[in-house]
């Protein structure tokens, strides 16, 4: 087993064993934690396939965290209220159907979105997706229907089949089965055809088109799918909080799930794992010490880009390997 | 005489007030190596950059068997059968030089949407690429990464996806380039088998090389064919001599 | 009636444009020459305008506040550009927008420990107060007028410095070639700093001037960071023009859509419902216009990098 694999295993034990003994103390505080913690990995996931793989570099992956977020919230607040969507299609409380709602809107989303914006590259794409997300960041805002600047509150977390969603520990395991299967899916289309082509269209474009795969529709479709992921989350991070808001769509959002991305490593398998980790421990802890924590985020942040490039498993793992 | 594989007709192209392309028309037959040759800034490069479809001429027509692909991406016109190798290397630095090949064997197969099997359990990739290195005699270092590869291995590399394209013609930019006399002249006797699998369009400053293979020669001047014919024509072409080869004789 | 208030939306248009485009032709500058993606240039709009509220009230002259801006915004852009940005120079792009971004937290958060949550507030100096008399009747303020005046004076000012001076032909070879400009014998670490100083000054003006028509607080950067973003992408990075036309294009856009499509809408709805619609609709119309301009140029209207 490579160091690298014994690494990501003893994480994922970590993040699974937390929670539970946290639970059998009864602290359900340390529950809700880690469920923040392996929502926003699930988030970074889906980006990292797009920024790792694919070398995409979005700065507007919070207007899918956020739709998937609102779609959670809009079913729920129609089913809450009885009111029908449209038509007499009602609003719905069951997680299964929120969530396929949710991928399903935030990859036909992502086509136009990423349509336009792949036919640029570099900081262009940069700016671009960032204004692409604060359009929809400010129809949020202006659009009073679902809460505007207020947001939507949910009046109880939505159902799954089987499992008492409101508590912690349940919700929490819900939310790491999904983390654990985007992580095997992501695994499993870097191994596929597709994940070769698209990581080919990083390291070099023309080389993919000079055999014949145009760059274009393998980055399209990456783009689709990684937004798929992070809306996936959203709607998981709607459910925590039993809350959604535009700052969910927030350009600051899109730069967190970077972060995430960064602190543990670039396109490795468990990099947005590990960055969450140390993202909510830093909230956390800093959080505790100081009402100041995001200066010292920023301090630490600029250090790690500055110096230490690769993140914690660059640190821990050395440099990523190619078969 | 059959048909040619791919036509040029009055292609141009400027940047600015430059005129790379100015005019250039040539032919390339079934079983012949058509060598480009031309002092450096002729617009040699920029003429295969035009027919590969990485720049887009200004005017002219591109014919490839028989269909005008002025149209096409670069994508497009690699899928009906254009390979080309770059003057500077061009691969994915990361992956190693078996996984370059498969990325051109999967391209054949025309299948980069499935996002299940995994490539490196899949024969129908990994045998075919490890036949390409084999014959560029690179299976040794099949799994080294392309960036750690040396400058010649990585021409060789090249030559192997190309290869590994099953191509109906060849687009080679100087793969001699930065070879030493060894290497090109092994380079040499493998192009000259490899002309009855494709055509092949030869940019080289190597004139033994072009010399040696050339079924005819076609040589730029400053975005223009001023003579084009067999390599004893060409030897003997006073306008080449002055132009072109008296620089370098 | 009708055509006083069209001429005082376009005004607005105008004057938004104006501010924008002393953002913008920072950003631009700095991407032109450094190749540098810069997030925190909507700090230093928020510093110059958190130095001009905090001197204009010590000594109570708006003029003097609006040097200490210009300075202090010129100031920390040198310092973090000696501290942290030419470090970024070599780096990809990745890099470049997380360091931006680490600082625009450490920058944000200092500005909230040093001056507090709590908004500041800025008068419009009294020479500028008060309003002139549009033709065909009615009033526009002074203070819009004066800004407007800036945005024109600057963008000449800027013209003449890139196309007639020493510093703007180093400039220019710098966009060109970095090469040349070190065999030109010019120290490239001190144009780069001059470059970065320049453009958070403009940013720094900006924010001044900003600061006395709206509150001055933490964040008021990152909304104009954003729309000089889309202006920069719409007019081509790199090129000043592009910023100068793009920020008008987005001021006027932008301004004329929020005047205009909610009384459009109301002629096929009831009024309240064209309200919130029409406002929703023209908050997304500059990302549209931008999404068009790009279907047609890829790299903007005046790209200087094709």
């Amino acid at each position: 087993m490579s160091r690298e694999t014994t690494v990501n295993l003893l994480l994922a034990l970590l993040l699974l064993g937390a929670p539970l003994v946290a639970a059998g103390m009864g602290e359900p505080f340390y529950v809700t934690l880690a469920t923040r913690v392996v929502v926003l990995a699930l988030a970074a996931v889906g980006l990292n396939l797009a920024l790792g793989l694919g070398g995409l570099l979005s700065f507007g992956h919070a207007a899918f965290f956020g739709l998937g977020g609102y779609v959670a919230g809009i079913l729920a607040t129609h089913a809450f209220n009885a009111e029908p969507l449209f038509a007499d299609i009602p609003g719905t409380t069951s997680m299964p159907l929120i969530w396929m709602t949710a991928v399903a809107v935030a990859g036909l989303v992502a086509l136009p979105i990423g349509a336009i914006s792949l036919r640029t590259s570099g900081v262009y794409f940069i700016m671009i997706t960032l204004a692409f997300a604060q359009m929809i960041y400010y129809f949020a805002i202006s659009w009073p229907a679902y809460g505007g600047e207020d947001g939507l509150s949910l009046s109880m977390r939505n159902a799954f089949p089987g499992v008492n969603t409101a508590k912690p520990l349940p919700y929490f395991l819900i939310c790491y089965a999904a983390l654990m299967g985007a992580l095997l899916l992501f695994r499993i289309i870097e191994g596929s055809r597709f994940g070769s082509a698209l990581q080919a269209a990083r390291q070099n474009g023309t080389r993919l088109a000079a055999v014949g795969i145009a760059p274009f529709s393998i980055r399209l479709v990456a783009f689709a799918a990684s937004a798929m992921i992070t809306g996936f989350a959203g709607a998981l991070y709607a459910d925590l909080n039993r809350f959604v808001g535009p700052s969910m769509l927030s350009w600051h959002m899109s730069g967190e799930l970077i972060v995430l991305i960064i602190l543990g490593g670039k396109g490795r398998l468990f990099g947005p794992v590990a960055g969450a980790m140390i993202f909510v421990f830093f909230e956390y802890v800093l959080g505790g010490i100081t009402e100041r924590w995001q200066f010292f985020l920023g301090l630490i942040l600029l250090g790690i880009v500055l110096f230490a490039r690769g993140g914690l498993l660059g640190l821990l793992c050395g440099k990523p390997r190619h078969v | 005489m059959s048909e040619p594989v791919l036509e040029i007709h009055d292609l141009r192209k400027s940047f600015g007030a430059l005129k790379a392309t100015d005019g250039v028309s040539l032919e390339l037959r079934p079983g012949q190596i058509h060598a480009l040759i031309g002092p450096n800034g002729a617009g040699k490069s920029t003429l295969i950059h035009q027919i590969a479809g990485s720049l887009k001429a200004d005017s002219g027509t591109i014919r490839f068997l028989g269909r005008d692909i002025g149209g096409l991406d670069m994508a497009a016109r690699a899928r009906l059968g254009l390979a080309r190798s770059f003057q500077i290397s061009s691969l994915a630095q990361e992956f190693s030089a078996l996984r370059n090949v498969m990325l051109a064997v999967q391209a054949r197969q025309g299948s980069s949407f499935r996002f299940f099997r995994q490539v490196t359990d899949d024969k129908t990739l990994t045998e075919p690429a490890m036949a390409m290195l084999e014959r560029v005699g690179l299976a040794t270092r099949a799994h080294v990464p392309a960036a750690e590869l040396s400058h010649g291995e990585r021409r060789q590399l090249e030559i192997a996806i190309a290869l590994a394209l099953s191509p109906r013609a060849f687009l080679f930019d100087e793969p001699m380039a930065g070879m030493g006399p060894e290497g090109s002249k092994r380079l040499t006797s493998f192009l000259d088998e490899l002309r009855h699998q494709a055509p092949m369009l030869l940019v080289e400053h190597d004139m033994d090389a072009v010399f040696a293979l050339a079924d005819r020669v076609s040589v730029l001047v400053y975005g223009r064919i001023i003579a084009s014919g067999t390599v004893d024509e060409i030897r003997s072409d006073p306008d080449v001599r002055r132009a072109y080869l008296g620089e370098t004789a | 009636m009708f055509t006083t208030l069209l001429i005082e939306q376009l005004l607005n248009g105008l004057q938004l444009g104006v501010m924008l485009f002393l953002m913008a032709a920072g950003l631009t500058l700095i991407f032109g020459v450094m190749g540098l993606i810069n997030l925190a240039h909507g700090s230093l709009y928020m510093i110059g305008a958190f130095a001009c509220a905090t001197v204009a009230a010590a000594t109570g002259s708006f003029w003097i506040g609006l040097i200490a801006s210009l300075a202090a915004a010129a100031g920390v852009g040198a310092i973090i550009e000696v501290a942290v940005i030419r470090r970024l120079y070599d780096r990809d792009h990745l890099d470049q927008v997380l360091a931006t971004f680490a600082l625009i937290l450490i920058l944000s958060e200092g500005a909230r420990w040093l001056f507090g949550s709590f908004p500041l507030y800025l008068d419009i100096p009294p020479q500028l107060q008060g309003a002139v008399a549009l033709p065909g009747g009615g009033q526009y303020q002074l203070y819009r007028l004066a800004i407007i005046g800036v945005g024109v004076v600057v963008a000449a000012g800027l013209y003449l410095l890139i196309s007639r001076t020493r510093l703007g032909m180093r400039i220019r070879a710098g966009e060109s070639d970095r090469e040349m400009i070190g065999a030109l014998g010019v120290d490239i670490g001190t144009l780069y700093t001059v470059v970065f100083a320049l453009g958070a000054a403009l940013a720094g003006l900006a924010g001044a001037l900003v600061g006395a028509l709206q509150s001055v607080q933490v964040g008021m950067g990152e909304p104009v960071l954003i729309l000089a973003f889309v202006v920069i992408v719409i007019g081509g990075i790199g090129s000043i023009k592009g910023a100068l036309v793009g920020a008008v294009i987005v001021g006027v856009v932008d301004t004329m859509g929020r005047f205009l499509l909610p009384s459009l809408l109301a002629l096929t709805m009831p009024a309240s419902q064209a309200t919130t619609i029409g406002a929703a609709l023209a908050s997304m119309l500059i990302y549209v216009v931008m999404a068009l301009i790009l279907a047609f140029r890829p790299s903007g209207l005046f790209s200087a990098h094709s």
